[in-house]
């Protein structure tokens, strides 16, 4: 384990409040996702469709990139191609600055974190305003993201009260969740009139349309886009849907995933800058599409993690991430998701804690609506991990040895003979409560002394009785 | 054993036992258990004294080639027989699930691993939907909860097979345990790898366990029960751990994991 990620994770178990946190949301989250499943016999049916849909998609990048520029063109957005996240951030900046803009409201996305937006904007002078409620807290707070859905998941409502007390002009009463979001409201309500330009993400961006679809619960991307001068949204180029029908088959698995909903509150697809005789909307409509590592995903052996409908189910069922939440993983995208993306998006020597820290339990797969093999492909890190020679000396050596023992039967009933007679020497009334080369084990357990003799040792002496 | 089989209606399958270098080692009851419930469900058992390890620690830990060398031995070691039984979920499933996929490259080896899957079964699942067998005659007073191990819940779909046979144990009541298909946070070298992570997940696991009042916690693998039992007793729990084989072969007035007979 890398001292990096080691003291993340002991930052993370040794804080109780974080557990609480994270205890309450996924709990919430998991037992809504149940229900909605109960309620939906068709799901293992649009479990496929969804894959199938993105598959073709990811197949046919080419095909709908192109399709979605000409229609989204033809709609009057103007359409920008960002090779990297600098690349992104640079366009987004060059737009605010040509729109004169000192305040931006961003809708929450996933794909602005990835590409570092919010230092870009942060280091061109240009206020940024996060819009949805949760992004709204960690702004305040100062904290990354600690999940894809709920990003401020890791702080309980006890925090965010003392947070918006402490941050908000005339705050009032903060006893009730209703009234801190009223709080907020007021705060960000005239934020929402005043930005000069709105960043937002996109959930679907619908290439027979040129349209991009948002969602939300909060209503905040309707305002972020709407009243400003300026819309952009940045987007990576695996949201391509080939038509709304296909946005709105995928919408039922992403909602129900992701909250137990059927609909998010929020639905809507942004086409083009206001036209004329439109009460509302921008007089400017950019869309940035960004690869961003993604193509070379699909080099990689990735392409099924390019299905990903950032719904977080995944997260949600993650025994390690429902024990040591969204920081430990040091990364934008927490959990199973983000232990496959993380190294493909930065690379594998620096996260190669993530592949590994997992039980392969495979709950993840099971709860993920497009089917995504989260376990198969965190395998494949650790193949790749192992070839390029990044696991320790000493567990190479180790399993050099393994190997080189159980590959003869004779030898390895000698060694594991010795390993039990060692293990009954460090036993106490049928326990092991320290042995050497054990201490990963008995620091926090009991480890069981063996019952006695081998079980092929006794067949083999019944053998010859 | 009390059982009678019949063996006259039934074929009596050659089966290979591979009894895991786990159980081999630190719980030969389990061994045992196996040989008993498989004669009783009148195949002919044989424990092919050759065996080692399934390899499942190489493949866990990105080592393919060390995987497929062990795999080599293993599907030659294990394909003489009509049918080989594992008791199981996760060492089942690398031979059934995983060997066929070390093999992509070798049309030869492929094959030899593909038929050695088809015949390969974890022992609970076995009995009941390959051999139709239910346990006769086996008492047990008490309260027990089960631990679906996640190798065989997800790999292999075992889930329902073990608690039909473990309701047909008189006097034996089994408690539904809340999040049972929750990983127990073992994961094979993942405990010892990130032990404070394990342990956080284990703990969770063992208050679940104690909150169902049950004196037995029974399951299908034994590193996920001693990661469990070793929890629960460094706790202070009284909850007894077994394989539910055991307690099928009617084993269970013996010692538990841990308990010195």
């Amino acid at each position: 384990m890398s001292a990096a990620f080691d003291a993340r994770v002991r930052a993370a178990l040794g804080n109780p409040l974080l557990k609480i946190a994270i205890d309450r949301t996924t709990g919430t989250a998991r037992t809504k996702r149940a229900a909605a499943m109960a309620a939906w016999p068709e799901f293992a049916e649009a479990r496929v469709l969804g894959r199938d849909i993105k598959d073709h998609v990811i197949a046919h990048l080419d095909h709908y990139l192109i399709e979605f520029e000409r229609n989204a063109l033809a709609s009057g957005a103007r359409v920008h191609w960002a090779r990297t996240g600098q690349e992104a951030c640079d366009i987004v900046v060059k737009i605010c600055q040509d729109a004169g803009a000192r305040s931006v409201t961003r809708a929450k996305s996933m794909l602005g974190e990835e590409i570092g937006l919010p230092h870009a904007l942060a280091d061109a002078g240009i206020e940024r305003v996060e819009t949805d409620l949760a992004e709204h807290i960690i702004q305040l707070a100062g904290d990354p993201p600690s999940h894809i859905v709920w990003p401020a998941l890791h702080k309980t409502r006890e925090q965010v009260a003392a947070l918006f007390r402490a941050h908000h002009t005339d705050p009032g009463a903060m006893e009730t969740v209703e009234q801190m979001v009223a709080s907020a409201r007021r705060v960000l309500r005239e934020k929402f009139m005043a930005a000069d330009v709105g960043i937002s993400g996109a959930n679907f961006l619908v290439a027979d349309t040129g349209a991009i679809c948002t969602v939300t619960n909060e209503g905040n991307a309707e305002l972020t886009t709407t009243p400003p001068r300026v819309h952009i949204v940045t987007a990576g180029i695996e949201k391509l849907v080939p038509t709304t029908s296909h946005a709105m088959a995928l919408l039922r698995l992403l909602v129900r995933s992701a909250t137990g909903a059927e609909l998010t509150q929020y639905t809507t697809f942004h086409c083009g800058p206001k036209q004329s005789g439109d009460r509302d909307g921008p007089a400017e409509f950019h869309i940035v599409l960004v690869d961003a590592g993604r193509t070379k995903m699909l080099d990689d052996g990735l392409a099924e993690m390019l299905r990903c409908l950032r719904c977080g189910a995944c997260l949600n069922h993650c025994v390690v991430y429902r024990q040591i939440g969204g920081h430990a993983y040091g990364a934008t995208y927490p959990g199973p998701m983000g232990s496959v993306l993380t190294p493909a998006l930065t690379n594998l020597a620096d996260s190669v804690d993530l592949p590994r820290a997992c039980t392969l339990n495979g709950q993840c797969e099971e709860v993920c609506p497009v089917a995504i093999p989260l376990p198969t492909l965190l395998r494949g890190w650790r193949d790749r991990s192992w070839r390029e020679g990044l696991e320790p000396v000493p567990l190479r050596a180790g399993m050099r040895l393994w190997r080189f023992m159980v590959q003869r039967p004779a030898l390895n009933r000698i060694g594991t003979n010795m390993a039990l007679l060692a293990m009954r020497l460090f036993a106490r009334r049928g326990w092991i409560r320290s042995m050497p080369l054990a201490g990963g084990w008995t620091a926090h357990r009991d480890f069981p002394a063996p019952q006695g003799p081998s079980f092929l040792t006794q067949i083999r002496s019944r053998g010859k009785q | 054993m009390a059982q009678e089989t019949d063996h006259t209606t039934r074929s009596s399958p050659h089966v290979g036992l591979f009894v895991t270098c786990l159980a081999n080692a630190m719980r030969p009851s389990i061994g045992f258990a196996a040989i008993t419930l498989l004669e009783a469900a009148g195949c002919r058992v044989e424990v092919p004294l050759d065996q080692t390890c399934c390899g499942q620690p190489a493949l866990n830990s990105g080592d393919r080639h060390g995987a497929a060398d062990v795999a080599r031995r293993t599907i030659a070691v294990l394909e003489r027989f009509d049918q080989v039984v594992v008791p199981s979920g996760s060492c089942a499933a690398t031979i059934k699930v995983h060997y066929p996929e070390l093999f992509d490259d070798d049309p030869v080896w492929k094959a030899r691993a593909v038929a050695l899957s088809r015949r390969t079964f974890e022992l609970l699942s076995y009995l009941v939907d390959q051999r139709g067998w239910r346990p006769e005659r086996i008492c047990l007073q008490g309260n027990a909860t089960y631990h679906d191990s996640c190798s065989g819940l997800r790999e292999l779909g075992i889930a329902a097979q073990p608690r039909r046979l473990l309701a047909d144990v008189e006097g034996l009541a089994l408690r539904p345990l809340e999040g049972e298909t929750t990983c127990c946070g073992f994961g094979g070298t993942f405990c010892v790898k990130y032990p404070s992570i394990s342990n956080a997940i284990v703990a969770e696991k063992a208050q679940a366990i104690e909150a169902t009042g049950a004196e037995l916690l029974l399951g299908g693998d034994l590193g996920c029960l001693m990661n469990m039992a070793g929890k629960l007793h460094r706790n202070g729990s009284a909850v007894r751990v077994f394989h539910a084989a055991e307690i099928l072969a009617g084993m269970g007035d013996g010692p538990a994991i841990g308990e010195v007979a």
